[in-house]
Order: C-alpha cells, then sequence, then structure tokens
C-alpha cells in the first residue's frame, strides 16, 4: 500500500486532496475530510496515461472500462511513475487464474459459491420454448465437445436430419459450428437458428449441409422457404471466399433466400468505440464538432445496422418463415442479433430471469469468446478485442428507450451487467467458452453472477413492470 | 361574412384524411371561414377540425381524375387529404391558402370565438401588473414602479407601468429612451432574493460611431450599483456583430463611460439565423429515408442544437453572475425584444424555482415576452414551411421552449409540468382561439381592446380539468438554483415536438401513465399508513383507559 497525498480532478475544477492507496484488487482514493471516496476495480482500468508535467505536479489518467475517466494529479514523479507500472501490471494480469473471480469471496456471505451455476440451464431454457418437439431434438452428439468443441453440449437439431448429415454438416462449416436451433417461435413453428461460415471456397459444396438447411427449413412445414442472412458485408464474405470459406450458393441449396446485411466486423467496432470515447471526453467542444464526431465514429450506425438485421429476423419469425444466422465464426454478429431478434419476438426475455437465460443460451452457451472479446488478460491479443457484448447492451437500452413499459430491468441492471462483464469478480464472464468453463471448474471456484443478481436484483428493477405480452419491434 | 369569396367549395364528399399513425378516415371536408373540418358519416365524429391559421404551407399534386392536398402545419405536423375530383382538389387548396393567409388580424379567430367553457378565473385579469408587482416588495427600497410610459409615448412595446431605479425621474426616462433603439431604456426583470442582485434588460444604446454619450443613461444604470460595486452588462451579439452595428447608429456601453460596468459579448445568432435553422431542421426531421450517417450530419448542417447552446450559455452566465457573485446584470442586444427576452426568461426559470411552476411559467412568459414586447405576430406569422416574405418570422420563443426543454429534460423532478405543456404553449403561440399571443406590444393589444374581445388562453389552460393533463408525476418542488450542462453531450433533439410525426409518442405517453399511477398508488398507501397510525394511537388510548394494557408498554410501538 502506497500512501501518496494527491489532487483528484474528476471534471471540475473543484479538485480534492487525499490519499490514494493501491490494493492487490482496487485503486483508492480518499478524501481527507473523509468525504470522498473512489473506488476503481484494477480490472477496470481500460488504459493508464502519464501526462505532461504541470506545476501541480504529476498527471495520471485513468480511463475505465466502464467509461469512467479520472485523472489524479501526484505530487512527485517517481511516485506517479510507480503507480503508473503497479497499474499497468495490475490492470492485465499475464494468467487466467490470477483474475479477481478466484481471489474474490462475498463478505455477506448470503449464499455460496456454487450458488446460480445452475439457475439457467439450456435444457430448461428450450424446454420452455416448446422444444423437443415432433420437428425439433436434442442430439446427444456433441456430449462431450467432439464434433464443435466451441458449441454448448446440448443441441437442437430437426428431427429428420440423421447423424451423418449432421456430422457432415459439421466438417463444411468453419470450425464446425453446424446450423442448430436458437428459437423456436411456438405461435407459428417458425425458428431461428445458427452457425458459422460454411467453407464453400468458390465452388465446393456439401450435400450433408445442402440436407441440413432443408431439414432445417421442412421442420417449418408450412413455409416453402426460409432466409439464410449474412451479417457481414458481401465484400467481406467475398474476401473470406478466397480463403476457401464464404457462403452458400444459391444454386445448390434449394428454397432459400440469400440476403447479406453488412453489419461491420469486430476491428471496425472496437476503433468506432475508441473514437467515440474521444468524442465524449472532448473538453468543451462545440456543438458541431461533436455532432459530427459522433456521426464520424460510426458506433450510432454500427446499433442501427444491428438493430435492423435483428428486426429483419424478427419479422420472418412473425411471418412464419425460419431464418438461418451467420457471419464469419458464428460467434460475434450471429449472438448480437439472434438475441436481439428473440428479445423482440418473446416477452420472457424482457423480464429479469428472461434475460439472464438469454445471455447464458445465445452467449455464453454458444461461446461467445468473452475473455478474448473483453481483453481481461495481458496474452490476449489487441486484435481479438471488441465491443460486442457492450454493443448488445445499447442495443437493448435503445429498446427500452422506445418501449419503456416493456422491460422489467431498466439502464442500470445493463450498466450493472457491463460492469460485472469487465470486472472479473464473479467467473461467468470467464472463458471463452462452455468446455473453456468446465475445464476451469468455475462453477467450484468462483461466483455466479447470476446468483449474485438473483440475490440483489430489487435494485435493478424498473420501476414500471407492468410486462405486455406480444412482440416489439423497432422503427428508426 | 368576407370570407365566402375565399371559399371556392364549402363541402367535398367522399376525402379521405391521412394522418401520420392514424388510419386513413373517410368522411366529408368543409371549408368554413375559419376552420378546415372533415367527418366521418360511419361514426358521426369529427376527425379533423383544423384552423386555418394553423397551416403553414399548402401542396397539391393531382393526378388526372383525383387529386391530393398536402397541409403542412405551423406545429410542424402534417396531413393529406385524398379528394376524388381534380377541380375540387384545386378549389379546396386555394381557398386553404387564401384563408390561412388573411392578414387582416381582428379577422382572425380569436375574435369570433366563444367559449364552450365556464370561465373561472378570467386569464387578462390573472398576471395583472399589480399583482404581479408584490413579487418586488422586498426591493421597493431602490426600485420604484414608474408611469413615465404612460399611453406608451416613450417605449412602443414597453407596458404602461414599468420598474425603474428610485433615484430616476421620468424626465430622465424621457432622455434615455431617446438614447436605446426604439425607446427601450433598461428597466427591471428580476430581483433574486438570495444574492440582493437584480436583472435587467434594454435594447442598444445609440452611440454609433461617433460615440454619443447620454448622461441620464450612465446615471440611471449606475444608481443600480453601489460604490465600487461591479456590475455586468451582458451583451447578447458578437464582437463584430457590435462593430457593424455602429455604422448604423447602433452601439454598446464603452467602459470610459460606465467605468463600473464589465461588458461581456456571449454572442448568440440573430433571428433570421435561427428561421433558416428551423427550416433545415425539420427537413431533416421529414426525411425518414436518411441513415444514421446523414441524419446526424443533417442534424448538425441544421445548426439548431447549436443556438440552443449558445441561448443557454448566455442564460447560465448571467445566472451565474447573479447568484454567485451577486453582480447586477443588464442584458441587451440590439433591439432588445429576441434574444435578450430568452435569455433574461430563461436566467429566471434557473434561478427561480417560482417560474417552475404552471403559474409561475405563464407569469414569466406574460411579464417578459408579452408585457416585454416580443413581437409574437410578426415571429410566429410562419413556421418551418413557409418562405417568408417580410423576414419577421424567427422561432425565436419556440427556442425559449427548447431550452427550458433541455432543462427540464436534466431535472425531470423540478418542474411542475410536463413536456406537453411546453408543446401547448408552443402551437398556442402560432395559431390558436385565444387571443393572448396576438399583436406585437401591449400597446396594439390594448388598441383593439383583445382582452373584451378575445378569450385568454389562460383561461383556457388554468381550469382544473385542461391543467391535469400537464402535471408531471414526478414533480418534487425543488427550491435551488438549478445549473444545467451546456455541453453538447448533454444536450439532445427534442424528440417530443419536432419528430412526432415521424415516431409514434405513444409508447412514451405510456410510461408516464404508468408512472403516474404508481406516484397515485404511493400517495394512497402513504395515506393509508397515516390513517392506521391514527387509528393505532386511538386504540391504544382506548386499551390503556379500558386497563387491557400499561401506558408504559406503549413507547416502543408508537415508533
Amino acid at each position: 500500500v502506497e500512501n501518496v497525498k494527491l489532487l483528484e480532478r474528476f471534471s471540475s475544477r473543484n479538485a480534492a486532496v487525499g490519499t490514494l492507496y493501491l490494493t492487490a484488487t482496487h485503486l483508492i482514493f480518499m478524501d481527507s475530510s473523509g468525504k470522498k471516496e473512489i473506488w476503481i476495480l484494477h480490472m477496470h482500468l481500460a488504459q493508464v496515461d502519464k501526462l505532461p508535467l504541470t506545476t501541480g505536479g504529476c498527471p495520471l489518467q485513468l480511463h475505465c472500462r466502464n467509461f469512467m475517466c479520472i485523472t489524479f494529479i501526484l505530487p512527485r514523479e517517481r511516485e506517479c511513475h510507480d503507480v503508473y507500472t503497479s497499474l499497468m501490471e495490475l490492470s492485465k494480469p499475464a494468467n487466467i487464474e490470477s483474475l479477481y473471480a478466484f481471489s474474490y469471496t462475498d463478505q455477506m456471505d448470503d449464499y455460496s459459491k456454487d450458488y446460480g451455476w445452475d439457475l439457467f440451464d439450456t435444457k430448461t431454457e428450450f424446454m420452455r420454448q416448446g422444444v423437443p418437439n415432433d420437428q425439433w431434438v436434442l442430439s446427444e452428439l456433441n456430449n462431450q465437445y467432439e464434433i464443435c468443441d466451441t458449441y454448448p453440449k446440448h443441441l437442437y437439431v430437426p428431427s429428420c436430419a440423421s447423424t451423418p448429415v449432421i456430422m457432415g454438416s459439421s466438417k463444411f462449416r468453419s470450425r464446425g459450428r453446424l446450423p442448430v436451433l436458437s428459437y423456436y417461435y411456438i405461435h407459428n413453428g417458425a425458428t431461428i437458428c445458427r452457425c458459422s461460415q460454411p467453407l464453400a471456397g468458390f465452388s465446393a459444396r456439401c450435400v450433408e449441409d445442402e440436407q441440413l438447411l432443408h431439414a432445417i427449413l421442412k421442420a417449418n412445414p408450412p413455409s416453402s422457404y426460409m432466409y439464410v442472412v449474412d451479417t457481414r458485408p458481401k465484400i467481406n464474405a467475398m474476401a473470406n471466399r478466397a480463403q476457401g470459406k464464404g457462403y452458400e450458393n444459391e444454386a445448390n441449396y434449394s428454397d432459400i433466400k440469400f440476403h447479406f446485411i453488412g453489419i461491420e466486423n469486430i476491428h471496425v467496432m472496437r476503433g468506432s468505440l475508441q473514437k467515440l470515447v474521444d468524442v465524449c471526453e472532448l473538453k468543451n467542444p462545440s456543438m458541431s464538432s461533436f455532432l459530427s464526431g459522433l456521426e464520424a465514429s460510426g458506433w450510432l450506425k454500427h446499433i442501427q445496422a444491428v438493430l435492423e438485421t435483428s428486426v429483419f429476423i424478427a419479422k420472418a419469425v412473425l411471418e412464419g418463415i425460419s431464418v438461418l444466422v451467420h457471419c464469419s465464426d458464428g460467434w460475434d454478429r450471429t449472438a448480437q442479433t439472434c438475441s436481439l431478434a428473440s428479445l423482440m419476438l418473446d416477452p420472457y426475455y424482457r423480464t429479469i430471469q428472461g434475460f439472464m437465460a438469454l445471455i447464458e443460451k445465445e452467449w455464453l452457451s454458444f461461446g461467445h469468446k468473452f475473455t478474448d472479446r473483453c481483453g481481461f488478460l495481458g496474452s490476449v491479443d489487441v486484435k481479438e478485442t471488441s465491443p460486442v457484448f457492450t454493443q448488445f447492451l445499447e442495443a437493448v437500452w435503445q429498446m427500452t428507450q422506445q418501449f419503456p413499459c416493456a422491460f422489467q430491468y431498466n439502464e442500470r441492471f445493463l450498466l450493472t451487467l457491463h460492469d460485472h462483464l469487465y470486472s472479473c469478480q464473479f467467473g461467468t464472464f470467464i472463458g471463452n467458452c462452455q468446455k473453456d468453463r468446465l475445464d476451469l471448474k468455475l462453477s467450484e471456484r468462483t461466483y455466479s453472477l447470476w446468483g449474485y443478481l438473483n440475490k440483489r436484483s430489487s435494485s435493478g428493477v424498473a420501476c414500471t413492470t407492468g410486462l405486455r405480452q406480444g412482440c416489439i419491434l423497432e422503427t428508426r | 361574412m368576407e370570407f365566402a369569396e375565399f371559399i371556392k367549395t364549402p363541402m367535398v364528399d367522399g376525402v379521405t384524411l391521412r394522418k401520420p399513425f392514424c388510419k386513413p378516415v373517410e368522411g366529408t371536408l368543409c371549408i368554413t371561414g375559419h376552420h378546415l373540418i372533415l367527418s366521418s358519416r360511419k361514426t358521426n365524429r369529427e376527425e379533423l377540425w383544423l384552423l386555418h391559421s394553423s397551416v403553414d404551407s399548402v401542396e397539391k399534386r393531382l393526378d388526372n381524375t383525383r387529386g391530393v392536398v398536402m397541409i403542412r402545419c405551423k406545429d410542424l405536423t402534417r396531413l393529406a387529404l385524398d379528394i376524388p375530383s381534380a377541380t375540387e382538389c384545386l378549389n379546396v387548396a386555394l381557398s386553404i391558402e387564401q384563408l390561412s393567409n388573411i392578414d387582416d388580424i381582428t379577422l382572425k379567430y380569436p375574435f369570433f370565438y366563444r367559449p364552450t367553457f365556464d370561465i373561472l378565473e378570467d386569464g387578462w385579469q390573472a398576471f395583472q401588473q399589480g399583482a404581479e408587482m408584490s413579487r418586488y416588495k422586498e426591493c421597493m427600497e431602490d426600485w420604484r414602479i414608474s408611469t413615465a410610459n404612460k399611453d406608451y409615448k416613450l417605449c412602443q412595446s414597453y407596458p404602461q407601468s414599468v420598474v425603474v431605479p428610485k433615484g430616476v425621474t421620468d424626465e430622465m426616462l424621457a432622455k434615455v429612451a431617446q438614447f436605446r433603439q426604439n425607446g427601450r431604456f433598461p428597466v427591471l426583470s428580476y430581483f433574486h432574493r438570495d444574492s440582493k442582485a437584480v436583472l435587467m434588460r434594454s435594447s442598444q444604446p445609440l452611440t454609433g460611431s461617433s460615440g454619443r454619450r447620454c448622461k441620464d443613461d450612465e446615471r440611471l444604470v449606475n444608481a443600480v450599483l453601489g460604490i465600487g460595486i461591479r456590475g455586468y452588462i451582458i451583451d447578447t451579439r458578437s464582437q463584430s456583430a457590435v462593430k457593424a452595428e455602429l455604422k448604423t447608429g447602433g452601439g454598446y456601453e464603452p467602459e470610459a463611460h460606465y467605468s463600473q460596468w464589465k461588458r461581456l459579448n456571449q454572442a448568440i445568432e440573430r433571428r433570421q439565423v435561427f428561421h433558416e435553422s428551423l427550416i433545415k431542421l425539420i427537413e431533416a426531421c421529414a426525411d425518414t429515408g436518411t441513415t444514421q450517417d446523414k441524419w446526424l450530419s443533417k442534424l448538425d448542417a441544421s445548426g439548431w442544437l447549436g443556438h440552443v447552446k449558445d441561448i443557454l450559455t448566455c442564460a447560465c452566465l448571467v445566472a451565474q453572475c447573479i447568484d454567485k457573485d451577486a453582480a447586477c446584470v443588464l442584458v441587451h442586444g440590439s433591439e432588445g425584444v429576441d434574444t435578450t427576452l430568452q435569455v433574461t426568461s430563461l436566467a429566471q426559470v434557473i434561478m427561480d424555482h417560482d417560474c417552475r411552476t404552471f403559474t409561475g411559467f405563464e407569469a414569466l412568459i406574460e411579464r417578459e415576452w408579452l408585457q416585454g414586447g416580443h413581437p409574437f405576430s410578426d415571429r410566429c406569422a410562419k413556421s418551418a414551411h413557409a418562405v417568408t416574405r417580410q423576414r419577421q418570422e424567427s422561432p425565436v420563443f419556440l427556442l425559449f421552449l427548447d431550452c427550458v426543454w433541455q432543462i427540464w429534460q436534466q431535472f425531470p423532478c423540478s418542474f411542475e409540468f410536463t413536456e406537453d405543456f411546453l408543446i401547448v404553449l408552443f402551437e398556442h403561440a402560432y395559431s390558436s382561439q385565444f387571443g393572448t399571443f396576438l399583436c406585437n406590444s401591449d400597446l396594439e393589444r390594448k388598441c383593439l381592446k383583445l382582452h373584451s374581445r378575445t378569450i385568454s388562453l389562460w383561461s383556457y389552460l388554468n381550469r382544473p380539468e385542461v391543467l391535469g393533463q400537464y402535471i408531471n408525476p414526478m414533480y418534487d418542488p425543488n427550491p435551488a438554483v438549478i445549473w444545467p450542462s451546456v455541453a453538447p453531450q448533454s444536450l439532445t433533439l427534442w424528440s417530443g415536438l419536432y419528430l412526432r410525426s415521424q415516431i409514434n409518442q405513444s409508447k412514451q405517453q405510456e410510461a408516464w401513465t404508468e408512472v403516474a399511477k404508481i406516484r397515485e398508488y404511493d400517495k394512497e398507501l402513504r395515506s393509508k399508513v397515516m390513517k392506521l397510525r391514527r387509528h393505532l394511537v386511538f386504540l391504544e388510548q382506548e386499551a390503556v383507559t379500558a386497563g387491557v394494557i400499561l401506558p408504559s408498554t406503549l413507547n416502543g410501538d408508537i415508533n
């Protein structure tokens, strides 16, 4: 623990003087009068900058992952440097086992570590949707993660698809992520399915994959065609073709309608968020520079693209047409659009319980790479990080703005989720897929966020809980 | 009646009305002297009851046998009428066009309107100056009510009595009026109880390039300050705009002659620019085909939010000088009837919690805008869709309401009213069956005897059943000064107004209804608790007198 006198500035002129403490997990600032206290989790630090020396001392600017920005002024440069290097090390642990979740113990001690881990399992969730049924069955093929290690154990596939068809299709899909059920709309039997891109290249085809798609269509008997939505811009998909991947050739698949949507990739999103944060942190911008900066960041345009795609999917399902969604690997844009479309279709997902179930199903079990995308570890390549989940939460927030009475949870609940996404206080978001989490034995060694939220969810409940039935669709 | 010659077709059958978010309705269209009415035969109900004066522009589209008349209203809403015959369509369009552009003010609807409700309190009397003067009781040692402007001799845009420093005689005022544009000499606008500082407003001094002086003007403004105390003159124009006005006889208070005053330029655009801005903004809002990209750059290009920011910044500066520095402030631009009033009235909304109530806000509008001489007739003759001829039109008042909305947005619990109340005021300022916003000044209103010939908007609004619709369920009186953020990050577009034809507001309404219900329920429960508590105390006393329990066991229970 270092004991340093310092000046604190929090975006206003009145500075407070106090002491800065460094603990193993937190950076704590305490006002000398004891009135003000700021706790910053090391895991929340996104960037630490030493600013040029001023007469007052040596300023240290902290950018947090929850978009807080704080500047401390330390009296001596040496101390500033020490704090800086310590923070740099502490904010990015080298290996996964030194993450906060592995050392965290709940002070309140009102529930045990294993509480919450089994609150939401995929089987119960699909049961709620009305699956298995005549058309859809549970497949045991991935019980040991044999055919796809980034997928969940339990896969739901059309009942008429045989084992060879499933095996064959998985070999034809990038990383074995074959088309499986994501959401079953019980009112008309239409479904949302998800997968990764086919290894089609320029001419390759796979009879089993074609049969599986046909089986998905047949599982929704009234409909004569289905949509295949590629959420990437066409140019990106074409570039993938050259690497032996790409997209479905409409000629080989009977009765599908193919759609490119054009959501940008994770690298564009990462850059966009950085620009957005820069614009928001501008000191005294003019109205015009703020608006043009906001526009140049492209962030809202991306949110709009994600929502538009989800609206397209939800509308198709409402009309009784099944949709198969994929992007490249099928764990970023696919997760966003499938979960948002389900959220529009199903009021259950607009409850607190349902929202957790949705995240568990679409994000955690289907292998959104949380550890990589959020950059928890020092070893993670910066190019792998991207605010995909943040974007999803914002899209949900946009919907809560447009339909204020349709959600049980409020902005605070979404913010809490976002804070804990990065805090690593809970094991829930650690690991890149279901298999990782099992291997790490997270359910024994860490707490579950769902358990925590379940115990304390009253603070996140929106005051207007008159839940509306039916579907909600976005407009603008 | 004189209108008959304009009405080419009094009645058309089989007309279909199309409005955003409503199902098309078929019915019979009637054109009367003041209204456009569509009634549906099926439901026997009026589906449309539109004042001609609220029409901003009319467009027609012909297609052989049928035609469409598209009407854009001054309140920024729009509607379309499908008319089965091309000639009828032309007739209807022409009639509306002419009826909506009648210049003679005495032919306007307020002069014909008879209320269908009982007037509880006459709005024309509600804010009589005498009653309002009680606001200034505490500063009456240093100020007095002057009737120097009797018969509007000194200034045509001021009311007959104004509040001026006590030491200044009416003769001096007459001289000062000569020295200020249109005779608008400095008068009291607001007295801040907390700091005892005052806010004054005026028009620019006519110094011209030769540097004219007026000793009485200097005496008047200095009379406000004590010895050695400094005040601020806040000029709402940019320095270059001030220089330009020097050539045409306008000017500013030079330091040499007003040594106790510090002059600050806090530039706000001129009113002509506001109008251009509004046109661009509404065009951008109406274009629903734009992607996010174009939408933001169009919003930016309109410059509207920039004006909002400038006006709020200036108002905050004024409030800061008065509240934090306890310094007196004089605000003026050029004529002192546009930006000046925006700034002085907003400063009061920020500093005076009374202005955030229904009556306080109405009084503020009456005092600063109507008595203060904002030329409503000229400024609100047309809105965003019409090409203006006189270049007098400008959404000055709308910008003020927008700024209030921004503060409302940031302090949702500090206002007694909802945003709908602001929207209603905006609508009535542009077109109304009431006389309140007619004419350009107190003088004109007196000449036309508006108070006896028309009904006041306040008479209508201030009835409980009407006001009830606009009560903010979240209101929690907050006597403190509220400091809004003027950073661009905090300012947003007022979508409840500008986008109400594009984005369905019903979900927001639903949420407010829900909030109101919860507040109501909360209140009910609280009163129930009170009742039960009282009952408990009563029962306990009874029990004690009956000797069932001992008094000593009670203390814990009551708490």
